[in-house]
């Protein structure tokens, strides 16, 4: 990235829940454009980085920066506002809302009443089957359509980054195929993106690099396509 | 047939005094899962603060007005001071807390103000009798149907058609994906607290004008019959504890009227009970929502 500072940078990052020491220092860094991929076990802290981002929980020690700004300390609610949402595990959709009402509720902080318009526009043109169930109770709505409901409220937020977690839980193949071409397809119109999968083969296909977690530390990293070739990697994480 | 329909239009202005304690309960719980106990207590203080006003001349609009905004600062103070803290660490603890909060007012009031049971004065309100084909109504029914109305249409409003009524959904149903929207959940608790002990203002001044009484332990009853109302109605939702409050208020109007005046409570207790081992998430109660 030669001179020019990442996106998002996080320094010796650790977290604790209680006694359980999730995050033992880890270090990595997403540059604008970039899609990065984190892999690894289940509780091997993927997610946990992700929810120190956003900040939903706190870092016991160390520092994220986002555009060069400390953002450790800044609580959730205020993350968002600096361009960061977070697509969270289990899809978390606002069941008893309407598609419309959880659209909105991405486009919570802005007020720019024409730009949210035509947001909303491009996510129903992107996603048309939430425009087929625009006034539906989220609830209601299958596994993949509710992921494409996370998906488009986190870009009503229009980030500059976003993070998923785990956008392919408990979808059939070609739910996943999709998703993850709507991902780089969003990453293609200038959102940068970092990615949680324990899907690892699609997460190294399409990412520009990837880190491998292990119980809390990062154990390797570098670009995604060197990682997919590399024997400890296949055999841990891409069946053999 | 006339004593039936005049004991159902006594239970419906009881009924509604009900509800809307009843909606204050049901949003808090649904946004903190937390009974709110001392809910019936500001019930109390804003009958005294509408007493205050009523005492000074002024008439009933500006008395609810005053005792609405009045409590809902209170409430705004009690969610701050007595649950925010322990809110995240039990809720078991909350609960305590609320308790607390509860006999702290009953017994602040008691010793300011004394044990008495006083009345409004009769200027807020001239009592009229009409009679409609031998069913006789009173102004007291229709100031508490009338003021019920029109609160309950801005809390529907409110909650359905404004940013901050979503808000307060998307918290009640996932506060931490609500954070992610950008959303400060504990202003979002407070505007919650804020909203249902104004309604609760509004009840304890209807009801003080309805059972002609204002007193320190006034809040226990009513209280107590509108949490049953709401979970009656599915704890958690609006709805529900709008049609609890006024199912609850025509049960026990009708048990009165038919000699029972005794047993009153008693039915409402074990209607509750019935209803709970039918349905436990009550009438309109969704129950657990599956989160895939």
């Amino acid at each position: 990235m030669g001179g020019v500072a990442p996106l998002l940078q996080l320094d010796d990052l650790h977290v604790h829940y209680g006694a359980i020491w999730a995050l033992k220092g880890i270090n990595l860094t997403v540059g604008e454009g970039e899609i990065v991929s984190l892999i690894g076990a289940n509780g091997a802290g993927k997610s946990t980085t992700l929810r120190a981002i956003s900040g939903v929980v706190t870092a016991s020690s160390g520092r994220i920066c986002f555009h060069e700004e400390d953002i450790t300390k800044v609580p959730a609610h205020d993350i968002v506002k600096k361009g960061i949402a977070q697509v969270p595990e289990g899809r978390r959709v606002f069941a008893n809302l309407s598609v419309l009402e959880n659209l909105e509720m991405g486009a919570y902080i802005r007020r720019d009443t024409k730009g949210i318009k035509q947001d909303l526009e491009d996510v129903l043109d992107r996603f048309p089957r939430l425009r087929e169930r625009i006034g539906q109770v989220a609830g209601t709505l299958s596994g993949g359509e509710q992921q494409m409901l996370a998906i488009g409220r986190a870009l009503m937020t229009r980030p500059k980054l976003m993070l998923l977690d785990e956008p392919s839980m408990g979808l059939a193949p070609l739910l996943v195929k999709e998703i993850f071409s709507i991902i780089e397809e969003i990453n293609r119109e200038g959102t940068t993106i970092l990615l949680v999968e324990q899907n690892a083969r699609m997460a190294l296909q399409i990412a520009d690099r990837a880190y491998v977690l292990e119980t809390g530390r990062i154990v390797l990293d570098g670009p995604a396509k060197e990682l997919a070739r590399q024997e400890e990697v296949k055999k841990a994480y891409l069946g053999g | 047939m006339q004593d039936l329909l005049q004991q159902l239009l006594n239970g419906l202005s009881q009924g509604s005094i009900y509800a809307l304690i009843a909606v204050g309960y049901t949003m808090i719980y649904g946004i903190i899962q937390l009974i709110n106990f001392a809910h019936g207590d500001v019930i109390m203080v804003g009958a005294y603060v509408a007493l205050g006003a009523a005492l000074m001349g002024f008439g009933f609009i500006p008395s609810l007005l005053m005792a609405m905004i009045a409590c809902a600062i209170l409430g705004v103070v009690i969610e701050r001071v007595a649950y925010r803290k322990v809110r995240p660490v039990s809720r078991l603890a909350a609960l305590t807390s609320a308790i607390g909060v509860s006999l702290f007012l009953e017994y602040i009031m008691m010793y300011f103000l004394g044990a008495d049971i006083r009345t409004y004065p009769p200027g807020i309100l001239v009592g009229r009798t009409y009679s409609l084909g031998g069913v006789l109504i009173t102004n007291k029914d229709l100031l508490v149907l009338g003021t019920t109305l029109v609160l309950v249409v801005i809390l529907q409003y409110i909650i359905f058609r404004t940013r901050t009524g979503k808000a307060m959904r998307a918290v009640s149903y996932d506060g931490q994906a609500a954070q992610l929207m950008g959303v400060n959940v504990n202003n979002t608790v407070a505007i919650t607290f804020f909203i249902g002990s104004a309604m609760a203002a509004a009840a304890g001044i209807l009801y003080g004008i309805y059972f002609n009484s204002v007193q320190p332990l006034m809040g226990l009853m009513p209280g107590l019959k509108a949490f049953i109302a709401a979970v009656l109605g599915g704890i958690g939702s609006i709805p529900g504890a709008m049609l609890g409050g006024i199912l609850l208020g025509m049960t026990e109007s009708l048990v009165a009227g038919f000699g029972g005046s005794m047993y009153r409570d008693a039915v409402a207790f074990i209607i509750l009970i019935l209803i709970l081992l039918i349905k436990p998430t009550g009438l309109l109660g969704k129950g657990v929502q599956e989160k895939v």
